[in-house]
């Protein structure tokens, strides 16, 4: 099978690799993990969690020894990205967590990435030091400066190795442009300019420039009591460096292009499927706001994300979509509940496969879900650390709905809602998938022969 | 994991939602929170269908009474034929068959027969469950008027007040599901249904609703009241029996209300204030 095809997931086996992450009873809030990204190369895998910190995992050389094992991801760096703030003039605290995690193409030896929080993104070199400078003339070898009168020779400094370290800078600090809550970012493919989204802006940004943004979507109304809808996530398209889109919390997806005003308030294109009256309850609007948008790799497709749904859009229809796979149609009754514990605002992410023929989700009890495009056939699996062999081979779950419960099924009262997968990522090429379940982060890659 | 889907519940755990996020970490959350008026909204309207839905119910009644007390007075004579008539007829039609239960027929019909709407619709045993069946069954025939009414009976009186219009509609009835059950006798002599529409200036009716006043004080507050009312539903429950199948679902409604009842909302009140009480909830 060759590796970043799809395939069927039913041929496709998926295998335990790595976790990473305490076992605790009580978990840390800091600890939880908010989001998780591979970079364009598959190389490193970044994750930022509650309290501010991201963690960058990189991938070993694929050793001829042990062909079996494939590299692992070990960790590269880490630092503390955002702290907490307060806005004293609305005596409001700004939270640490780390909502997303945008990886720049690499130009150079170092690595580049976008994190940010509710209010502020930040641009982070991540470079490697093995080499120190030593025999400066001005400094003595603890730095401190010496006196020139008790120079008599001079030497040129020269580079000597050193114990590698991996150094974290914030290069740049792009703040003060949102109100609201910061909820997406997206780079373009320029590589000049990326985009950020609160509820109810997107501000466009010059990588270089911190000072000074421009807004292209203001949807907040005149007054804020005629308010219905609010942008929940944002994604520039994969190739077209003037066309993005958005998503609201009414379950439509706006495509604008930059190229047509200066302010894109007037969509190009406009998807949404309309509601099935049959389906109407107290909660059909809670339901139905989009968690996430992800263009396919090719930029011809689109994937939102709702509450229990993924749905595959075609750029060039816009009335319905066209694929709808159901992610966990079993909660639909339960709604009431889960209006009541929270859970129904719960913001579950979506990813393709490197091919765009996979796509992947999380729901409930640490499990995960893959749709076959082609075949359309799907697998729940679970991110567990009964599973926890290294290459044990990942069980297909079930979730029973009713009637009688076969052996290996879950029913739907025994799902614990406190494990929730919401971030999941998938190598851009390979097989590999990253998938956050709380603080622990699982590396599941597919069954090599 | 079930929970009841209910309108009163899901506003009550909405509003409280409302209020934690203000002291949550981070700020109020826009999206949350639009999400959570999006359901308070749903749960209000549905809510408000249904107390609407009892009004025009109410107000059917009273025409119903209205037209028997008109027919009534035309000819005792001609009635008692009428009534003969009306109760024949009366198998499923229900202001028949409260006309037939209310004036004085000439053979009277036993508890059962004289209650096609009472019995076929709750049943002996719910007969004698609820407080207002067992005073249909069992207590001795009411007087007419809450006024005249003795000491200690059973004597309802509903008082609704449209906020907009300031109209005070007062329905004072008697028992009128006892009249389903008892042998009748000149129940409408004193005319038991006394529909009294006048304008009214609130201030002046301000003592005489010492609850309502009080529930929209609190309810201005941005909380519902903290002091709980027994609803006095047998009132609007009695108007709904007489009216036969199809309001089952609307008194187990109201008994499941009285039950739910934990100091959320002045319940008494709620009917009379639904315009304060679409206020409230706008004012999220």
């Amino acid at each position: 099978m060759i590796p970043g095809r799809g395939g069927d997931p039913d041929d496709t086996r998926w295998c335990f690799a790595q976790v990473k992450g305490v076992v605790e009873v009580n978990v840390t809030e800091a600890d939880i993990i908010s989001t998780v990204e591979f970079n364009s190369t598959g190389e490193l895998l970044a994750t930022g969690d509650k309290g501010g910190r991201v963690v960058v995992f990189q991938r070993e050389q694929e050793s001829k020894n042990q062909p079996h094992r494939r590299g692992e991801y070990n960790v590269y760096s880490t630092f503390q990205s955002h702290e907490p703030e307060f806005d004293y003039l609305k005596s409001l605290e700004i939270e640490e967590k780390i909502n997303k995690i945008r990886w720049l193409p690499q130009h150079n030896a170092a690595y580049f990435l976008l994190s940010t929080n509710d209010k502020t993104v930040k641009l982070w070199k991540i470079s490697e030091r093995d080499r120190r400078p030593e025999g400066y003339n001005l400094k003595d070898e603890e730095g401190r400066i010496r006196d020139p009168a008790t120079i008599t020779t001079l030497r040129v400094p020269v580079l000597r190795p050193m114990d590698l370290m991996v150094e974290a800078t914030a290069r740049r600090i792009f703040s003060n442009a949102h109100t609201y809550h910061i909820n997406s970012i997206s780079v373009n493919s320029d590589y000049e300019t990326f985009m950020s989204t609160d509820d109810l802006r997107i501000n466009l940004w010059n990588l270089e420039i911190t000072n000074k943004s421009f807004n292209i979507v203001d949807i907040k109304p005149a007054n804020m009591e005629e308010l219905t809808e609010v942008i929940t996530a944002a994604e520039f398209h994969p190739n077209q460096c003037n066309t993005f889109v958005y998503s609201s919390s009414k379950g439509s997806i706006r495509l604008c292009d930059m190229r047509a005003a200066a302010l894109c308030d007037n969509h190009s294109k406009f998807f949404e499927e309309p509601e099935d009256p049959s389906n109407r309850s107290f909660f059909s609007e809670i339901i139905s706001s989009i968690s996430d948008v992800k263009f396919s790799h090719s930029g011809r497709y689109l994937m939102t994300r709702d509450y229990l749904t993924v749905k595959v859009w075609d750029l060039n229809m816009e009335s319905k979509p066209l694929e709808t796979y159901q992610v966990h149609d079993y909660l639909r009754s339960k709604l009431c509940s889960l209006y009541e514990n929270d859970c129904i605002f719960d913001k579950f992410e979506c990813v393709w496969n490197g091919s765009d023929s996979v796509i992947m989700t999380g729901s409930y009890n640490n499990f995960f879900r893959m749709f076959d495009r082609n075949t359309k056939r799907d697998v729940t699996l679970e991110a567990s650390r009964e599973n926890s062999k290294p290459r044990a081979i990942l069980k297909p779950r079930k979730v029973c709905v009713g009637g009688k419960r076969r052996k290996d099924e879950i029913s739907v009262d025994s799902l614990d809602f406190s494990k929730k997968i919401l971030h999941t990522a998938w190598h851009p090429s390979e097989n590999i998938i990253a998938v956050a379940a709380t603080n622990n982060l699982y590396i599941f890659q597919d069954k090599v022969n | 994991m079930e929970c009841a889907v209910d309108a009163q519940s899901l506003i009550s755990i909405s509003l409280r939602k409302i209020h934690n996020s203000r002291t949550q970490r981070g700020g109020i959350k826009l999206h949350k929170n639009l999400l959570v008026s999006y359901v308070l909204r749903n749960a209000r309207q549905l809510y408000m269908s249904e107390k609407y839905a009892e009004i025009y119910r109410m107000q059917q009644y009273e025409e119903v009474m209205t037209v028997c007390n008109e027919i009534q007075e035309l000819d005792p004579l001609d009635l008692a034929e009428d009534g003969e008539g009306c109760c024949i007829s009366s198998a499923g039609g229900e202001p028949a068959s409260l006309c037939c239960a209310l004036h004085p027929a000439a053979s009277p019909p036993t508890p059962v027969q004289a209650a096609p709407g009472c019995a076929a619709l709750h049943g002996e045993e719910a007969c004698k469950e609820q407080d207002f069946y067992r005073s249909c069954c069992a207590e001795p025939y009411p007087l007419p008027s809450c006024d005249f009414s003795p000491p200690g009976a059973h004597c309802n009186k509903t008082t609704v007040l449209d906020l907009d219009t300031h109209v005070v509609t007062t329905v004072e009835n008697g028992y009128l599901h006892q009249d389903c059950c008892a042998p009748p006798q000149p129940c409408c002599q004193g005319a038991p249904v006394l529909a009294k529409k006048r304008k009214a200036d609130f201030a002046y009716y301000a003592e005489e609703l010492p609850d309502f006043v009080q529930c929209k004080k609190a309810r201005s507050d941005d909380f519902p009241c903290p002091t709980s009312e027994q609803l006095d539903s047998s009132s609007i429950s009695n108007l709904i029996s007489i009216f036969g199948s199809g309001f089952t679902e609307l008194v187990n409604r109201q008994a499941d209300f009285e039950q739910s009842l934990n100091g959320q909302f002045c319940s008494k009140q709620v009917l009379a204030s639904l315009g304060a009480w679409t206020r409230a909830i706008v004012a999220f």
